[in-house]
């Protein structure tokens, strides 16, 4: 890694990262699983690994890109999975086992089908 | 050297309360948006761009907008974040220590755990400039070993912002210097006070002393040091971004900005939450919480963990702040917030929130040792049906006692949960000694069982479940139970199809 020396290169670096995701997510579905200590206990791996899979089988790795985060605070119904297809706003899914996972590849991506379990968006946040 | 001021960037990110949302996240602002393991992706958020504009001014001025934003410390006791650094940064001396308290402790509380696993970035970045205002070069993070993943993420967090310059030596040109040591805890509840914390970080027990000195004047190693929680650390950041004056114009005239909670127990919604200060009680149960589930009546609301206290559900459009909640016998705490209802027996809450308080009390200090043990004695005596009025009293005078006499803030606080209860819920203390019963159904010393023969199958459910073999019938009869020989366990009463089982 390079050190970053001064302010002016550490705006350069995150215009950089901004002009990255921004075209990744023009380009791709993002899937974006939640895993935090809880989520995991919640059976987060597990659905990471079952949403791997269907996106291998579909043949989907080029058009997805799976990222992993921290706490997205609905406990009540971890595992959680976000969604972001190009264009479209971002949707969480909650209880996400393994066969809601799977099936959030298979109909709600490849088939665009609507799945069950759709969190409203309940709050506003700094985002920088 | 230019203002901070007026470096303000993006103002669109100056977010404000919206009244169909409910929530604003800012502590949490990145927790799910990021991956907590690449600093790129913090960068990307304008990471580290905070401490960079700090850099960019003298310390004094950072110091100045953190105390002008209002920001008070989140771990519980809300005392002014920029006056206790501003104290810090006035003592002079050749090394000060800037700490970051991530010993959660209280019962049901995790947003501390949550941050540090969604966005430990934020938390690296805020320690520095903390360290930048009061003129200290070393930080160090007091975590609980009992959190290997939030430990594992702020190592790897400290790692990279060391490999990118953005920690260590001469950080960003400005010869500004700052490191961060990791402190294990053993998950004592007392360390959460800072003079325990401190002790501990040393290599003691973890016992708190008499203030003053105040940690800002003398702490580790005898240094000016400055104990801020992860969620005070975490709105850092955002507050030098955003400026002050946004900070300050969220929340109510004496608790400005966010506040995130826990919220757990009876409740649909259980989660993290984080809500503009003034928030009402009932917006949080109703609205964010959704309610009891099982259409269950809304009862009581711990606040402040085993220090806090019980707001009720006549508080409902109780403003939450720290004076608010402080004035209802409860306190803001770490932000735990546990939901009972109309089966919670207020008496055994109490009396759980004093088994966990005698277990983590320190023995430094007499009233708190043994007052907890004596405490928690009269309300087991309560609960199990041996209880008098006399004793009633003597738990509220042994309780006012402990709170004017205790050494920490960890015994000061102890007979909260007890105070509130009888304040709130003196009926059901009284039905307990008095009565012999619980109005609620819990303590089951208090419970008798019986089966009503009118609405009895006799299908056999309850005498195949019933652990010591008291119930009897023929076979499509009533049964009956032998009260004689009953546990009051309650497995007829759950399996029991046909509610003919009945609790009194």
């Amino acid at each position: 890694m390079t050190k970053i020396t001064s302010y002016d290169e550490l705006r350069q670096r995150c215009a950089d990262v901004k002009a990255q995701k921004a075209s990744l997510a023009k380009d791709k579905i993002i899937i974006n699983v939640s895993l935090a200590t809880c989520s995991i206990a919640a059976g987060g791996k597990k659905a990471l690994q079952a949403i791997e899979e269907e996106v291998a089988a579909a043949g989907l790795q080029d058009a997805v890109m799976i990222m992993k985060s921290g706490c997205m605070t609905y406990c009540y119904a971890e595992p959680t999975v976000e969604i972001a297809k190009p264009g479209a706003a971002p949707v969480v899914f909650g209880d996400v086992d393994e066969a809601k996972a799977r099936a959030l590849v298979t109909d709600y991506i490849v088939r665009n089908e609507p799945v069950e379990g759709v969190i409203p968006v309940n709050y506003v946040r700094v985002a920088f | 050297m230019q203002s901070i001021r007026t470096d303000q960037g993006d103002q669109t990110s100056r977010v404000m309360p919206d009244a169909t949302h409910k929530q604003l996240r800012i502590a949490t602002r990145n927790c799910g948006f990021i991956d907590p393991e690449s600093i790129d992706d913090y960068i990307g958020v304008r990471g580290y761009q905070a401490l960079a504009t700090a850099l960019q001014a003298p310390p004094a001025e950072t110091v100045a907008i953190v105390k002008e934003s209002g920001l008070r410390g989140r771990g519980g006791g809300g005392f002014p974040t920029g006056l206790k650094w501003e104290i810090a940064s006035k003592n002079k001396a050749d090394q000060k220590y800037m700490v970051c308290n991530a010993d959660e402790g209280d019962p049901g509380a995790f947003m501390d755990r949550a941050v540090l696993e969604g966005d430990p970035h934020s938390i690296v970045e805020a320690m520095a400039i903390g360290g930048y205002a009061i003129g200290a070069s070393k930080g160090a993070v007091y975590i609980r070993a009992e959190y290997p993943l939030a430990i594992k993420r702020l190592k790897k967090a400290m790692d990279d912002a060391k490999a990118y310059g953005l920690l260590g030596e001469n950080i960003l040109g400005s010869g500004f210097d700052f490191d961060i040591e990791i402190k294990y805890g053993a998950g004592a509840f007392v360390c959460g006070e800072e003079t325990a914390l401190i002790r501990s970080m040393e290599g003691q027990r973890g016992e708190p002393k008499t203030k003053p000195p105040f940690p800002a004047q003398s702490g580790y190693w005898a240094k000016p040091t400055i104990v801020n929680n992860v969620e005070t650390y975490a709105n850092i950041p955002a507050i030098i971004l955003n400026g002050a004056d946004w900070f300050s114009s969220i929340g109510t005239e004496k608790s400005k900005g966010t506040k995130v909670f826990a919220l757990a127990g009876k409740i649909r919604n259980t989660g993290l939450i984080e809500v503009p200060m003034g928030i009402t009680l009932g917006e949080v149960i109703n609205e964010i919480g959704a309610g009891c589930p099982g259409d269950k009546k809304f009862k009581a609301v711990q606040t402040g963990g085993p220090s806090g206290g019980a707001l009720t559900s006549k508080d409902l459009d109780v403003a939450i702040d720290y004076d608010n909640l402080i004035a209802k016998g409860s306190m803001m705490g770490s932000g735990g917030m546990v939901v009972m209802d109309e089966d919670d027996c207020m008496v055994s809450i109490a009396k759980f929130f004093l088994d966990f308080t005698m277990d983590e009390t320190c023995g430094k200090c007499t009233p708190c040792r043994i007052g907890s043990k004596r405490l928690y004695e009269i309300l087991a005596k309560i609960t199990s049906g041996d209880g008098s009025m006399e004793d009633i009293d003597k738990l509220k005078g042994l309780a006012s006692v402990i709170k004017d006499t205790a050494l920490c803030g960890l015994g000061q606080t102890m007979p909260n949960p007890i105070l509130s209860t009888l304040e709130n819920y003196w009926d059901e203390y009284v039905a307990h000694v008095q009565d012999k019963k619980c109005p609620a159904g819990v303590c089951s010393a208090l419970l008798t069982y019986s089966i009503d023969p009118k609405k009895c199958t006799g299908c056999g459910l309850c005498a195949i479940v019933c652990p010591v073999s008291c119930i009897a019938g023929a076979k499509k009869e009533a049964h009956s139970i032998d009260a004689s020989r009953c546990i009051k366990c309650g497995s007829c009463y759950e399996k029991c199809k046909f509610d003919a089982v009945l609790k009194s």
